[in-house]
């Protein structure tokens, strides 16, 4: 599905490099989690990935499926079935949530030759699935993330994800700023869109998300490199000896 | 202080241009007085204060500079409304284009007609409050035309008009050179909502005074629309009763030079005006707003919303203020003006003024100009929205906030539609 190689990156304002040689390749139906301390380079990551300004790949290769996705613009990697839930959700004022959902997947639909969705079948299937989120009609109404709290916030994040249907999806720290309620309610929305044709990548930096979505690999990630990789109990050992511990035991 | 010689020259020689026409007592002494008026002030020079940002030389020159006619394929503006239509061609009535105005449930005639009597109730209000809105600024652009017109609506409204009476202005000569001057006067009570829209001419001169007294309430939505070189200065001068109710908005989008001036005075207490616009402007355009607010009565609302959105080299100019005399206590005045420029030509330059005499006022002002906010760009397009589309969904998003100023929500929808279609065909 998505396979890293040797990727290095740094700012383009400035000579400071982030990622120094990423190799990474996560399978179809594979949940993958990045763990790391802050300024390891995680979220650097995944903006390359989805491709945000201000970054320069200076080696190494990123593709999904199959085609390299670091030529491409955001809106054709999107299109190409890569999603990243942000960490900040922006807010938009001015756009409705429902009008940017239903432009977004009717582009994606375009993009790919596909028919686009009429306004009908967008609202049937908007409703159903915001149901499931406890997403109520009034944040589908209101402008894009404002005045969202921000569980809410991070639930619209995967709201877009359910609608969109992306192959590859990235989850930047999305359980920052949650309760344990928000958390659940999160981790399940990600679990119902669990499938053998869609893979998840998911940053954090506490073990506690991988209680709910539990993955088959986590990598350990420090100063622009996944330093250790292994099964999902060793997100247990980062949270029992912490990371300092365990990037010791790598040097 | 004396008026410099270039400025009245300007006015003589534009006077040299033109020819008074003729009337009835009533509107010749009313002419007499504009012209007296605009020979002492002379016209506009690139060194007046009030006209710092916006050359003046195109709107005060004997000859209009030609404007080729633009051909416009979209439906008529406000087709879907139940409406009185007046239209004027190049700033000449056709009849044949236009409803029977005996049919509009409300008196209104031609200032012509109107012109032809040697008196008419029209003598208290036209040149009325353009003559009395010259101080303290002046406005001599507004003093020509009360001097030249040759037509224009007069209405008076008693009750609530049935219908919006549509003044649709064509343009379809590249050399016209059009002035209309409009009388409204809604009395005790009335409500009447006027649209305006169409190009005019290739230059056009337009005054409308709207008088309204206590409990009457006036709408004005107006487009001003796609037609490339047509140049255009405008005045609205309006005089509120109180608890009356002036709401005004205009969308404009094209044209080489718009100015558009709107004076309004709050005489009666618990009075209230709102004036709000949006614009798009690419290229070789520059769009004035010019709003002089005066609270001189007490617990009145004025509100300036305007935006406007720039991109290579348009111009944008606001020039905003809100004057509250010594006895309006309790006035509450609010003024935003905002450009998102496109591109780094783009320029905006905005004049916020308040001048408050009343020691007990809520007034509050703000300007800003800035970039696409580049987080939400990429925040649309990381969904799959090209990077064009994301602009375009944006730039409503900016204008948005001004068009929900227009009250009437079909009309608001019917102009945000246009603006998209706008929007998308210059991407094309």
């Amino acid at each position: 599905m998505l396979e890293i190689n040797n990727l290095h990156v740094k700012l383009e304002e400035e000579d400071k490099v982030i990622l120094k040689g990423v190799t990474l390749s996560v399978g179809a139906g594979e949940v993958h989690a990045i763990m790391g301390p802050n300024g390891s380079g995680k979220s650097t990551l995944s903006y390359v990935l989805s491709g945000r300004d201000g970054y320069e790949v200076t080696e190494g290769t990123a593709s999904l499926l199959g085609e390299n996705i670091l030529e491409m613009e955001p809106e054709e990697r999107a299109a190409a079935g890569l999603f990243l839930a942000f960490q900040y959700p922006v807010e938009i004022p001015g756009v409705g949530n429902m009008t940017f959902l239903r432009t977004a997947l009717n582009a994606q639909r375009k993009a790919r030759g596909e028919d686009e969705m009429s306004a009908a079948d967008f609202l049937k299937l908007i409703r159903a699935k915001a149901k499931d989120l406890k997403i109520d009609a009034d944040m589908l109404k209101r402008p894009v993330n404002m005045g969202f709290s921000g569980g809410e916030k991070k639930r619209n994040e995967i709201l877009q994800m359910a609608m969109l249907e992306p192959k590859m999806c990235i989850l930047d720290e999305t359980d920052s700023g949650l309760d344990v309620d928000a958390m659940k309610l999160v981790a399940d929305g990600v679990n119902a869109l669990r499938s053998e044709g869609r893979s998840f990548l998911v940053i954090t930096h506490y073990q506690r998300l991988l209680d709910h979505i539990v993955p088959d690999v986590v990598h350990i990630m420090a100063d622009g490199r996944i330093v250790k990789t292994g099964g999902a109990d060793l997100a247990l050992e980062v949270e029992k000896n912490g990371y300092t511990d365990l990037l010791n035991e790598v040097a | 202080m004396a008026v410099p010689k270039i400025k009245t020259d300007a006015a003589e020689a534009r006077i040299a241009a033109l020819q008074v026409p003729e009337g009835g007592g009533w509107i010749t002494a009313a002419r007499g007085d504009a012209l007296s008026r605009l020979r002492a002030i002379g016209l506009p020079g690139r060194r007046d204060e009030y006209w710092k940002y916006t050359q003046p030389d195109s709107l005060i020159a004997p000859e209009a500079i030609r404007a080729a006619v633009f051909e416009n394929d979209e439906g008529p503006m406000f087709a879907d409304i139940d409406r009185l239509k007046v239209v004027f061609v190049d700033g000449v009535f056709d009849a044949d284009a236009s409803d029977d105005l005996a049919q509009a449930g409300l008196e209104i005639e031609r200032l012509e007609t109107a012109g032809q009597a040697d008196i008419h109730w029209a003598k208290d209000l036209y040149g009325v409050l353009e003559s009395h809105g010259q101080t303290p600024v002046q406005r001599p652009l507004a003093a020509l035309n009360t001097g030249f017109a040759r037509d224009g609506v007069i209405i008076r409204a008693t009750g609530k008009a049935v219908k919006p009476v549509n003044l649709v202005y064509l343009h379809e000569s590249d050399s016209s050179d059009a002035i209309l001057h409009h009388c409204i006067k809604l009395e005790k009570g009335a409500d009447l909502t006027i649209l305006e829209n169409g190009p005019a001419a290739a230059r056009f001169n337009k005054v409308m005074e709207v008088d309204i007294a206590e409990g009457a309430a006036f709408h004005h939505v107006r487009t001003q629309g796609r037609d490339h070189e047509r140049r255009a200065v405008t005045h609205v001068f309006a005089r509120l009763g109180a608890e009356s109710t002036f709401k005004s908005f205009t969308v404009t989008v094209n044209g080489m030079l718009t100015r558009n001036e709107c004076v309004i005075e709050l005489t009666g207490d618990d009075a209230i005006a709102h004036v709000a616009g949006a614009v798009v402007g690419d290229g070789d355009f520059l769009h004035d707003d010019t709003v002089f607010i005066t609270h001189d009565a007490q617990r009145c609302e004025s509100r300036q919303v305007f935006k406007k959105v720039l991109r290579n080299g348009a111009t944008g100019v606001f020039q905003g203020k809100i004057l509250v005399k010594k006895d309006a206590q309790k006035t509450d005045g609010y003024q935003i003006s905002q450009a998102l420029l496109l591109d780094e030509d783009a320029q905006f330059y905005a004049k916020p003024e308040l001048e408050i005499y009343a020691d007990d006022v809520i007034c509050s002002h703000g300007s800003t100009s800035g970039a696409i906010d580049d987080e939400a760009l990429f925040y649309l397009r990381s969904r799959g929205i090209p990077e064009s589309e994301a602009q375009d969904l944006l730039v409503l998003a900016f204008l948005a906030e001004a068009i929900e100023e227009i009250e009437d929500s079909a009309i608001a929808n019917d102009i945000l539609a246009r603006l998209e279609g706008w929007l998308g065909r210059r991407r094309r």
